[in-house]
């Protein structure tokens, strides 16, 4: 069963159309990777499921509900949680405000268990437990990130570039752990990506964006042996 | 003295130029402040023209400058310590005179007065000798070493502060509350301290929307205005109480803060900051021309005195079926009662609004502006409503200046609208910048020093200003981002005691 379905999604940047027609859908218990260069619009459709900003046409459907017209903060509380690009975790507050703040719109009965939860992945993030968030790594950031994500009980987690400016060693752990995250929690995982190589090898399923059209769509190993895919995104890299 | 100028950086004609050009800056400052004088004479009113203080005004910032440089290229230390003594006198010299108003040109006030009594001979030579001992004594050579030792030393203060905030704070408690025992005579004393914690229960209210929320509200002074015309009329108008009237001032300032909050919480930074400057202006333009309801600039006089919750008044002169707070203890009748309790009155207002703001900050509300003030988008991405959580602290932080309000015009017994100029909300603002956005205890110390220091150097007339304003720009330069400008997490985690504590919250 599709979780999340986009159908005909177009948004706007005042005239700037940066999404133009997206069909895509994320299944129940998939990695879906979505692949693109530089301002190809990922990011943007990641935020317009999100709601922010909202889709000019088309529909977005969240378990079969149109959550296109929504506020970001109510989509949010359906169970769609993200890290979103550049972390943004709140530098000032200890890695423990940052995790409750996370959970702030759960039912506290949840909370010891699911920081439990998010300690085994990151047991990292259990070490910093009083340091405050800025003052950590970058790899730390994007772990706490993506631990205050989990704290929302989502049953679908968008990542933004999680591999954002870290260094590789680190690139692997946090995707291992994504992995783990969806084999051992059942967790549906839409990642945004420009590491190809890795967030292909990945995922279940990928798109590739090009100038805010899907151009390409397949499962992971599939992209991974496109030729057109490896010219464009993995040639020369990795 | 050219061949140690010669060795080091500065050689001797830029020293020269230096020192000249610091004479020029001190003689352009000096001449409008000290320089020129209007005297009320027989006459009418004359200017008199006072070179010697210009003179020593002069000698002190270039002795004392000389002294500086002494100490950046590092030449003799005791040359240091004995320019910088000089100029410390002559400083002390210039005020003297100042105050003295008599214009003798010989002998120096200061050795005068060093030498009437035993006395002064002695504070004298104390007050010497500290300046010149401390002078000698931190001017080391500073090398990196001392510079980590003084780091290390600042960070060591800090955590002791931050280690010991409860006790700090109960420690300030308890002296607001004996302090009506130590200076229970001095009505002055009293009227101060009254007044500094009216300022401290404003800036702590603000400091919700601007320390925790980050919401920089320009126009506070608006719900402190509605607290205390709610107060006034209701009492004038309905014969209310005070304690019947405090709790709806505070609920009318709290929906003022919701009514002006709807329509600008969208807003954010400058934009934010502008449209609640001109809500404040509103609110007194208003009261300014309603003159049916306010009274317009005649204000509203007589407003009701609260009485001691209602059991005993404090009048010389009881009504009929009342009785005296005096009569109810059994004491003498003293205008004091009335004022201390005033006192203890405004204590508590404010000690509750610190324990609500505290309370508030562990709850997820409190995390939720805080998160607000650090990341919007983050906030929203995690299903907090930001529309929502800006408008309860708004309408918090209003209604805390609403009882402040209310406070404030049954104390002074007469409110007009020139209470509530821009200018109260600038200095209420400045309070929270200055002790550290967020910090209750940083409020405190900056409503003293906002507030009460200008109160008590009221003798130094229009100077009290100028001092104050350098007292401001000094603070801002050694503690940019305030007096106590850390945050602490409300929750710290020993490893050993997490089960217990994570039960505790959330």
């Amino acid at each position: 069963m599709s979780m999340l379905k986009i159908e005909g999604v177009h948004t706007f940047y005042g005239n700037i159309e940066a999404l133009k027609g997206i069909d895509m859908e994320v299944n129940e218990g998939e990695i879906v990777t979505l692949i693109g260069a530089n301002g190809a619009g990922k990011t943007t459709l990641l935020m317009t499921c999100c709601g922010s900003p909202q889709a000019s046409k088309g529909r977005i459907l969240f378990e079969g509900q149109d959550i296109s017209r929504m506020p970001m903060h109510e989509i949010c509380q359906l169970g769609i949680q993200q890290s979103p690009e550049g972390r943004r975790i709140f530098p000032r507050m200890s890695v423990y405000e940052n995790l409750q703040m996370g959970a702030i719109t759960q039912d506290p009965k949840y909370f010891n268990s699911d920081i439990e939860m998010v300690f085994d992945l990151f047991p990292r993030l259990k070490e910093r437990i009083n340091q405050r968030a800025g003052t950590m790594s970058g790899g730390e950031q994007q772990m706490l990130a993506i631990g205050r994500a989990l704290m929302g009980r989502p049953r679908l987690l968008l990542l933004d570039e999680p591999s954002l400016g870290l260094a590789p060693l680190i690139v692997k752990q946090i995707f291992e752990t994504v992995e783990k995250i969806n084999r051992e929690k059942k967790m549906t995982v839409f990642l945004v990506e420009q590491n190809a190589f890795h967030a292909l090898k990945l995922a279940h399923r990928g798109y590739v964006m090009v100038n805010g059209n899907i151009t390409l769509s397949g499962t992971g190993a599939e992209l991974l042996a496109n030729p057109e895919v490896r010219a464009a995104y993995l040639e020369g890299g990795h | 003295m050219s061949a140690a100028f010669a060795s080091s950086r500065t050689n001797g004609s830029e020293v020269v130029k230096e020192l000249a050009f610091f004479a020029v800056i001190a003689l352009l400052m000096s001449v409008m402040l000290l320089g020129v004088e209007t005297v009320d004479r027989p006459t009418g009113l004359e200017l008199a023209v006072r070179w010697d203080l210009v003179l020593i005004a002069i000698g002190a910032t270039v002795i004392g400058r000389l002294g500086l440089i002494f100490r950046r290229e590092n030449i003799s230390r005791l040359g240091q310590a004995v320019l910088i003594t000089l100029s410390a006198v002559a400083v002390f010299e210039m005020f003297v005179r100042f105050r003295e108003l008599d214009d003798r040109w010989v002998s120096p006030v200061f050795l005068d007065m060093v030498f009437s009594s035993v006395v002064s001979t002695i504070v004298g030579i104390a007050f010497v000798a500290i300046i010149f001992a401390t002078a000698y004594f931190t001017m080391k050579d500073k090398t990196s070493a001392d510079v980590e030792e003084s780091a290390k030393l600042s960070s060591k203060i800090q955590l002791a502060y931050r280690s010991n905030t409860k006790k700090i704070g109960l420690i300030g408690i308890i002296f607001f509350i004996i302090f009506p025992f130590i200076f229970g005579e001095d009505r002055s004393a009293i009227d101060l301290a009254t007044l500094v914690m009216i300022y401290i229960m404003l800036g702590w209210g603000l400091n919700i929307v601007v320390g925790l929320a980050g919401l920089l509200d320009l126009g506070y002074v608006a719900f402190y205005a509605v607290g205390a015309y709610s107060y006034a009329l209701l009492s004038q108008n309905f014969d209310l109480s005070f304690w019947l009237c405090l709790p709806l001032a505070g609920i009318f300032a709290a929906s003022f803060g919701i009514i002006l909050g709807f329509p600008v919480l969208r807003l954010r930074g400058d934009y934010l900051a502008i449209v609640t400057l001109g809500f404040g202006e509103i609110i007194r333009v208003v009261l300014i021309n309603w003159y049916d309801l306010t009274g317009g600039p005649d204000g509203i006089s007589s407003i009701e005195r609260p009485s001691f919750f209602g059991l005993a008044d404090f009048s010389r002169r009881v009504p009929e079926g009342t009785i005296g707070f005096n009569e109810l203890f059994g004491m003498e009748y003293s205008s004091m009662h009335r004022l201390i309790f005033l006192y203890y009155l405004i204590l508590v207002l404010a000690l509750v609004t610190n324990f609500v703001t505290l309370r508030l900050r562990k709850l997820p509300i409190g995390r939720a502006w805080e998160a607000l003030r650090e990341d919007e988008i983050a906030c929203r991405s995690l299903g907090i409503n930001p529309t929502n959580t800006k408008l309860s602290a708004f309408a918090i932080g209003a209604m805390f200046g609403g009882f402040a309000g209310a406070f404030f015009a049954t104390r002074q017994g007469f409110i007009s609208p020139e209470s509530f100029t821009f200018l109260e909300s600038a200095v209420i603002l400045a309070i929270v910048v200055l002790g550290g956005m967020g910090s209750q205890i940083g409020v405190v110390l900056a409503a003293i020093v906002m507030i009460g220091f200008p109160e008590m150097f009221r003798e130094l007339a229009e100077y009290r200003m100028l001092i104050f304003g350098a007292g401001i720009v000094a603070i801002m330069l050694w503690r940019p981002r305030g007096l106590l400008s850390f945050r602490d997490p409300t929750i710290l985690l020993n490893m050993s005691q997490k089960e217990k504590v994570a039960g505790e919250i959330k």
